[in-house]
């Protein structure tokens, strides 16, 4: 406790020598300019790739960019010869992403009201690394793994079920199931994101205030019932702030997805058959591309870049409004 | 003298069960509670299983191929080829994680310091929503934007795929969880510490390096091992960046550098059994280092002070 009719000490500005006095203005100088390289480098990466890009947004047009079926490349070194249409791509993203978040979003919430509220105390803990550990595991390992184990032994016998129930009389659920699809890729998503997606759950959860979830228990009120009247519908813009983080990861995640879509420029209506993410694209394609093509790659990695702003920024400003010290610690 | 209660004294139409009796209702809403405790549980088991599929999966194919040999060898020209390593790869990779931790943690550490310094300016406010906002950057189009800034020599610096190229993008996506997490921690020093520096005359830099990051320093080291630990398991921007290559390369520009996850990508998608195999025991090389980088950053964290 500081004594209320003191100043606090703030750092001696004059005594020393006139050298010695410049020392903590260069110093703050130094931190100031340490701080403004997250916006110059950001700036630097959106303004560059969208230079770079340009022309061929020039040439599409940026609706005709978006909407465009038809991605057939050219081969120039110094104009834009090919056409440019990234909405298979867009589409395929979009797709995975929304799949992959209607599966962790549920189990996130689960995972979490879990870990809080029903797991025993000594088990919190572990629980909680468990759920990180999911996120320290690199994406390449995902995307082996996924290739050489899950879609084969895992996703494609639940497709070929789905399939094979009546729902798979709906085009968008129907056969034949093929190893490499939209739902592997979905599938693979939905297990990438969702530690990021009980981390802020928890972090959300655990802000409820301990005398409503008391008051429930007062007036009888059962474990489940606290949970779903009390801590889901307090935590509910907690709850959106982070599924849009985690879909965030899910458009912006590349080596799992490019490995698992399988990379084929027909957008199918099944989600059991191949096709194409924007991510998957530039992975997949870049290393045998002409500078034409990467400037399609460019106007690809800007246009990702911009959705996945909006969906961050959306996010960030949803989970900053319930509590600025909701962070989602090693998930994030 | 004898109190009842209404139940027991008003046998008749106004009859009402004991509060000891369960209703049918009450039975319903706990077996309810007890079933949903069930569902909740699944759900926990439907996150671990795959974790522990993935690891065993990584481990029971990867322990076999791995070893001596794997880490001090290169690969063999063609997949078809067993034997051989990824000497190659885990140079490429330790170097470029280094370098990227070089530029990434005092640049981190000192934008962490500049927002604790000042918890609520207005620029301080920008800069932390915008580093929070660059940990949701997709790697692959920080890949794309290093390409376009320091590889491409159309506009760019030129200076070509490689070491500095690949490292920079691993600074990129290290530094702003290099500054969040040290952010934190940093904030959790007590001010009574900061003041009794001041009160001794201290400048603010001599706070700041002889107090400040010293009381802090098991939480700061927790976070920057967990960043390193997230640059090193990063392949997708190295595609971009530092392209692969087939022998060690210790030049820091001029030459594309190997990575382990790339000669994993170019290795599994082939239908060789050899580049396979190898891909594994890559699999288990990186995990290794990630999962084991993440264990020591929690053992540092147990021994903080604060």
């Amino acid at each position: 406790m500081s004594a209320p009719t003191t100043e606090r000490p703030q750092p001696s500005g004059l005594i020393g020598s006139a050298r010695q006095r410049r020392a903590d203005p260069i110093f703050r100088a130094v931190l100031m300019v340490a701080a403004s390289s997250v916006l110059l480098i950001l700036a630097a990466m959106i303004i560059r790739t969208s230079i770079e890009a340009w022309p061929v947004f020039a040439k599409e047009g940026i609706w005709g960019f978006l909407s465009g079926r038809q991605w057939s490349v050219g081969t120039s070194r110094s104009e834009v010869t090919g056409t440019y249409g990234a909405f298979p791509f867009i589409y395929g993203t979009l797709l995975i992403s929304a799949i992959a978040i209607a599966f962790a979003v549920p189990l996130a919430i689960g995972i979490a009201l879990f870990t809080n509220e029903l797991a025993p105390s000594w088990l919190r803990r572990p629980l909680t690394y468990t759920v990180d550990t999911l996120a320290m595991v690199p994406s390449i390992v995902y995307a082996f793994v996924g290739m050489y184990f899950f879609r084969i032994e895992v996703w494609a016998p639940v497709g070929q079920f789905i399939a094979g129930t009546p729902a798979g009389e709906v085009p968008f659920l129907s056969g034949p199931v093929l190893l490499s699809s939209y739902w592997s890729a979905a599938n693979i998503l939905a297990i990438m994101i969702l530690p990021i997606i009980t981390a802020i759950c928890r972090d959300v959860f655990a802000q409820v205030p301990a005398d409503e979830k008391n008051a429930a228990y007062a007036m009888g009120a059962t474990k489940w019932e606290v949970m779903s009247r009390i801590i889901v519908p307090h935590s509910f813009s907690g709850i959106v702030g982070g599924s849009m983080l985690g879909l965030g990861r899910a458009l912006g995640e590349t080596l799992a997805v490019a490995v698992l879509i399988g990379s084929t420029r027909d957008m199918t209506s099944s989600v059991f058959q191949p096709g194409d993410a924007m991510t998957a694209l530039i992975a997949n394609t870049f290393q045998d591309a002409h500078p034409e093509a990467i400037w399609a790659l460019l106007a690809i990695g800007v246009t990702l870049f911009f959705i996945t702003m909006i969906v961050n920024i959306a996010a960030r400003l949803i989970v900053a409004r319930v509590n600025t010290r909701v962070g989602g610690g090693a998930a994030v | 003298m004898s109190i009842q209660t209404p139940t027991r004294s008003a046998p008749g139409a106004d009859e009402r069960p004991s509060l000891h009796v369960t209703t049918s209702n009450a039975r319903r809403r706990t077996l309810m509670s007890r079933a949903m405790a069930g569902v909740l549980f699944l759900t926990v088991m439907a996150a671990v299983t795959p974790l522990a599929i993935l690891l065993w999966q990584v481990l029971s194919n990867g322990w076999g191929p791995f070893g001596w040999e794997f880490l001090t060898t290169i690969e063999p020209l063609s997949y078809r080829e067993t034997g051989g390593g990824y000497l190659h790869g885990i140079v490429g990779t330790l170097y470029m994680t280094g370098v990227a931790t070089l530029i990434s943690v005092p640049l981190g550490l000192g934008a962490a310091i500049y927002l604790t310094e000042q918890p609520k300016g207005r620029y301080a406010r920008i800069v932390r929503f915008f580093t929070d906002v660059m940990t949701g950057v997709p790697s692959v189009f920080v890949g794309l934007a290093v390409y376009a800034l320091l590889v491409s020599g159309s506009g760019g610096l030129g200076l070509g795929f490689g070491t500095l190229a690949g490292a920079a993008s691993l600074a990129i996506i290290m530094l702003p969880i290099v500054v969040r997490s040290s952010e934190e921690m940093l904030r959790l020093v007590p001010p009574d510490l900061k003041q009794a520096s001041f009160g001794l005359g201290a400048r603010q830099w001599q706070t700041t390096f002889k107090v400040t990051l010293p009381a802090a320093a098991p939480g700061l080291t927790t976070g920057i091992i967990l960043a390193v630990a997230r640059g090193a398991g990063e392949t997708a921007p190295l595609i971009l960046t530092a392209l692969g290559a087939r022998e060690v390369v210790w030049r820091l520009t001029g030459a594309p550098q190997a990575d382990i996850g790339l000669i994993m990508l170019d290795g599994f998608r082939q239908p060789f059994e050899g580049g396979i195999e190898r891909a594994w025991a890559g699999g288990f090389t990186l995990i290794a280092i990630t999962l084991g980088m993440s264990i020591i950053a929690r053992v540092v964290a147990r021994r903080s002070q604060i």
